[in-house]
């Protein structure tokens, strides 16, 4: 028999409480932590609670289960904390917060040496209303991107579909970044510092990028692109 | 016999989810399938209403989940379909009343007794939406040809494949071909081209949906309605059938010769 105690650290933080569950498989971990609240269900009673799960593997039934668990114990659970992307996903896709503290202010030019320029981060779509996107380069999305969501990208943004959506590429002042999409009719486009809404198209509809042209921004059919 | 559980959800309300509810249950039940539905809207109960038997309630679905009654003492039997039945909302309580779990234990020993659990969503994307999806085998996401609504319903369908309850289908509600047709409001393909999903119904406007409802006698029982035979046909295309789409113009132009709507 496991100590159960050794399974699951409490500590009390500024957002609620953090609790550390790691040296078990998850079933035992949950079974340890839900014997915990049993016997303490006072102390948790109204609690937000933070779940840092190190490096378990998480799906979304595991971890909507055990959000459902401990939301009939009166606990809310509002963030995971997670070494395995895939945990960190799955929170997400819940609508669970990754991190607890506020983001660090970033320092662009870490980004820019750090970070590869080709690197992007592929997207499989539609982006829904709600959906959100957000990463230090570039972003390709393959499928449309409705109204109501948002993808941030500090390079450019590539939507292979119908982009309805808002988009900000080059969000850390980078004036090179464009956004290109088979349809390009955003609620807001931005790049960099610049903020502009889409005119009212009329005719048929093609593939367009869209730049910073000496601080104005424009979009062009990509066939000019190309032809140029 | 292992029942299907459908839920229906749109995230905005008003967009005709409890009358669909009682339609699509009253239609099943009518094809001899034995069908309970079940008011997921805790504090604003309405489905009751909907099928005419809000002064039958004895036992409601907090009373079940809290150990008060049994089952089967909350399930009340439809008046003119015996294959129908409705589990109440409690009135007087609310969506925390119950939890996820609650329902798919509930859901879980109901399904060996019926073919079908219709469970009415409340709007919004919270517990009680939350409460309302945990069980389902299949989620019917309702919307008008609406611009919020479709956003709404966008919203809905993205949570639903976050919790692995897709793919959702979607039901179009109070369509007026003849709005459409002057390019009033959007149109079927419109709305399937933002969402994206499986179409399984367009219920056409109808006057006699909002006398139908407040008399607690729903439309699907009536097989003259445009509406109710609308409801009729996404039962029909649940249980498997394929079933064309009306073709709601013609008809309404042929409908307003005769003078009716």
């Amino acid at each position: 028999m496991v100590e159960t105690p050794s399974l699951i650290q409490i500590k009390g933080i500024r957002d609620g409480l953090l609790i550390t569950m790691d040296g078990a498989s998850w079933p035992e971990l949950v079974n340890a932590f839900i014997k915990n609240i049993d016997e303490r269900s006072s102390f948790f009673q109204g609690a937000r609670v933070v779940l840092d799960v190190g490096l378990n593997e998480l799906r979304v039934a595991e971890l909507s289960s055990l959000r459902d668990q401990l939301s009939e114990h009166g606990i809310t659970l509002w963030a995971i904390l997670s070494e395995s992307p895939l945990t960190e996903t799955t929170a997400q896709n819940l609508g669970l917060a990754t991190r607890i503290s506020k983001p660090q202010p970033i320092d662009y030019k870490d980004i820019s040496e750090s970070l590869a320029e080709d690197a992007a981060k592929w997207v499989k779509g539609p982006l829904r209303s709600g959906g959100h996107v957000s990463f230090e380069g570039n972003v390709v999305v393959m499928g449309d991107v409705n109204p109501g969501a948002e993808i941030v990208a500090g390079g450019s943004v590539i939507v292979w579909g119908r982009l309805r959506g808002v988009v900000h590429a080059g969000a850390y002042g980078n004036e090179k970044a464009v956004v290109c999409a088979l349809e390009l009719i955003p609620t807001q486009l931005r790049i960099a510092g610049e903020i502009a809404v889409s005119p009212k198209k009329q005719g048929k509809s093609q593939p367009e990028v869209a730049c910073l042209k000496d601080g104005q921004l424009v979009a062009e059919p990509w066939q000019k692109m190309t032809g140029r | 016999m292992v029942a299907q559980v459908v839920t229906i959800a749109s995230g905005k309300g008003g967009v005709g989810k409890t009358t669909s509810v009682a339609n699509i249950a009253v239609a099943l039940a009518s094809r001899s399938n034995k069908v309970t539905c079940i008011d997921g809207d805790i504090g604003l109960r309405n489905l009751d209403v909907v099928l005419g038997l809000e002064n039958r309630i004895v036992y409601d679905l907090v009373d079940v989940i809290e150990g008060r009654c049994r089952l089967h003492q909350a399930m009340i039997r439809d008046k003119r379909l015996p294959d129908l039945y409705l589990i109440p909302a409690a009135q007087t309580r609310d969506k925390t009343a119950i939890s996820p779990s609650d329902m798919v234990r509930l859901c879980d020993e109901l399904r060996q007794d019926v073919d079908w659990i219709i469970i009415d969503s409340p709007a919004g994307i919270e517990r009680g939406f939350k409460n309302a999806i945990a069980a389902a085998d299949r989620v019917l996401v309702m919307t008008n040809p609406e611009v919020s609504a479709v956003r709404d319903a966008d919203r809905v369908i993205g949570l639903l494949d976050a919790e692995e309850k897709g793919p959702a289908a979607l039901i179009i509600n109070r369509l007026d071909p003849a709005m459409v047709k002057r390019g009033d409001m959007l149109s079927v393909e419109d709305v399937l081209d933002l969402l994206a999903i499986e179409l399984v119904g367009v219920i056409p406007e109808d006057e006699n949906i909002i006398v139908a409802s407040n008399r607690g006698q729903p439309l699907a029982l009536d097989g003259k309605s445009r509406a109710g035979q609308a409801f009729q046909n996404i039962a029909r295309r649940l249980l498997g059938e394929q079933v064309p789409f009306m073709d709601l113009e013609q008809q309404s132009l042929f409908q307003r010769l005769l003078g009716r709507k």
